[in-house]
């Protein structure tokens, strides 16, 4: 009895991540599309409902009663598992991500390497994806992405390497607890050049402009996932929405003090700012790097799939690597508040 | 020292930011969008929408059937047939424009020695069903009959600069 009261309690924080997720993901193409809009000097949907509040929603109904169409030398099987595996690592990482003091749903020791497990995990429902179809374009977007995906992983491991040798944990909230205190004393200053690194890998991770080869509207159509349509396109959809927010969610937990108020421990302001609950303060932290990725995407225009390969190998990983010399020589030496 | 220069500018991201400060500025510029339905887009006088054919005061129809609209479109959009009429004018029996094949180029209109044909501000018609396209000499005339009031004043409006 006590286990299946265990196995409620579980499945009703799993519901009370997912539900907000699935909502936020929603609210992302809207603010996507509305923010991209104001860039070109245009107004964005509008239309539906007040504000044009309701798209995502009439979007949804859409994609929901549209037909999966399957292509005719398809792996039937693989072609309608592809979503799948681009869907579950994307949710699953999130069990580890604390939105609060004490708000998560699994406070595992491994948390850093479950998380770097989950996210390399996401590249293989775009590679089934693209063998699947039985498609020369998401074939192309397979190999594509798959390459840019191991590439960027090495970056961004080394990145975290960075966060791993300050904090001293792999658990996610010790992270966080590491960098308790006002905003100077988070990890992004020390470790600046890792935490550019990691933004970068971040969004050539989840194919997002301007290293959205993968997809590559203009070369090659739609990439992995020209094939799909309906719900099976929906779920990609949704996935790399889910992705966007769990690396923006990230970064604030790894370089801006996850849950702390910028002012966190300053004088008066610490505690009238710690009035806010946590959870905001991760929102608020996690929505600007959301926006962040609006504002490349109406910004930089698409790399060449040479030139992704080049910042990757030669610049990326190259910076991490030196900057993790230089930290341990600031941990040697215990520079500054951090260390 | 050039050289030192490009590797500082490319590694502090100077250009990326300069980009995203650009685009940011624009964030926050007056939209360009126009609602349509509810906001339109100005017109000018030489709007060149759908067809109508034109009448003198009288009442009578301007068009001598000259056939230089059907000479000089270049889409070969216009087809007229004419007769003597009962009192012994040149007249129209048939005029078609076919609305698929017109480009809307306003040389029918430029090449009326009476002002016939001419284009009214209308762009807002659709056709439900095949032929439909293909808009006959009563149907211009209604239209000329209809808007006779706006088609006049557009053309006094143009006159100094034909």
């Amino acid at each position: 009895m006590a286990e299946f009261a265990n196995l409620v309690w579980i499945v009703a924080k799993i519901v009370a991540l997912v539900v907000p997720l699935f909502i936020a993901v929603a609210y992302m193409t809207y603010a996507e599309r509305r923010v991209i809009g104001w860039i070109q000097w245009r107004k964005g949907p509008n239309r539906v409902g007040i504000y044009g509040l309701l798209q995502p929603i009439a979007d949804a109904g859409k994609l929901l009663m549209k037909e999966v169409v399957i292509p005719q030398n398809a792996n039937r099987f693989l072609f309608l598992l592809a979503p799948l595996f681009s869907i579950i690592p994307a949710l699953a990482a999130w069990a580890v991500l604390p939105l609060g003091d004490g708000l998560v749903v699994a406070d595992i020791d491994a948390g850093l390497l479950y998380v770097l497990a989950m996210t390399s995990m996401g590249v293989y429902g775009v590679i089934v994806a693209g063998w699947a179809s039985n498609s020369k374009y998401a074939l192309l977007g397979a190999m594509r992405a798959g390459a840019q995906v191991v590439s960027y992983e090495i970056a961004m491991g080394f990145a975290l390497v960075g966060v791993l040798m300050a904090a001293g944990s792999l658990n996610m909230s010790e992270i966080v607890h590491a960098q308790q205190g006002p905003f100077w004393e988070w990890f992004w200053l020390p470790l600046l050049p890792l935490f550019i690194v990691y933004w970068v890998s971040g969004v050539a991770e989840t194919n997002r402009l301007p290293f959205d080869v993968a997809e590559g509207e203009s070369e090659i159509v739609a990439g992995f996932h020209v094939e799909y349509s309906g719900m099976a396109f929906a779920i990609f959809f949704l996935a790399e929405y889910a992705n966007m927010i769990l690396i923006a969610g990230l970064a604030t937990t790894m370089f801006l003090g996850g849950w702390y108020s910028p002012f966190h421990g300053i004088g008066y302001l610490g505690p009238i700012f710690d009035l806010v609950p946590g959870t905001i303060w991760f929102c608020l932290k996690a929505g600007f790097f959301l926006f962040g990725y609006f504002w490349f995407r109406g910004t930089f225009p698409r790399y060449r799939y040479d030139q992704i390969m080049r910042l990757g190998w030669k610049v990326l990983i190259p910076v991490t690597v030196v900057w993790l010399v230089v930290e341990s020589v600031f941990i040697l030496t215990g520079f500054g508040p951090w260390f | 020292m050039q050289a030192i220069r490009d590797l500082f500018n490319s590694f502090l991201l100077i250009e990326l930011l300069q980009g995203l400060r650009l685009t940011g500025r624009h964030l926050f510029t007056r939209k360009y969008t126009i609602e349509y339905p509810e906001e339109r887009a100005p017109q000018s006088p030489r709007f060149r929408g759908l067809h109508a054919l034109r009448r003198y005061p009288n009442g009578e129809e301007r068009c001598i059937a000259c056939k230089l609209c059907e000479a000089v479109c270049p889409a070969l959009a216009i087809t007229i047939e004419s007769e003597p009429s009962a009192d012994g004018t040149r007249r129209t029996t048939r005029y078609d424009i076919d609305l698929f094949k017109c480009i809307y180029c306003g040389f029918c209109e430029e090449s009326c020695p009476v002002d016939s044909i001419v284009e009214t501000r209308i762009y807002e018609y659709h056709f439900e069903r095949r032929g439909e396209n293909i808009i006959h000499k009563q149907e211009l005339l209604a239209l000329g009959d209809q808007y006779e009031q706006q088609l006049a004043k557009d053309r006094a409006a143009d006159a100094p600069y034909r």
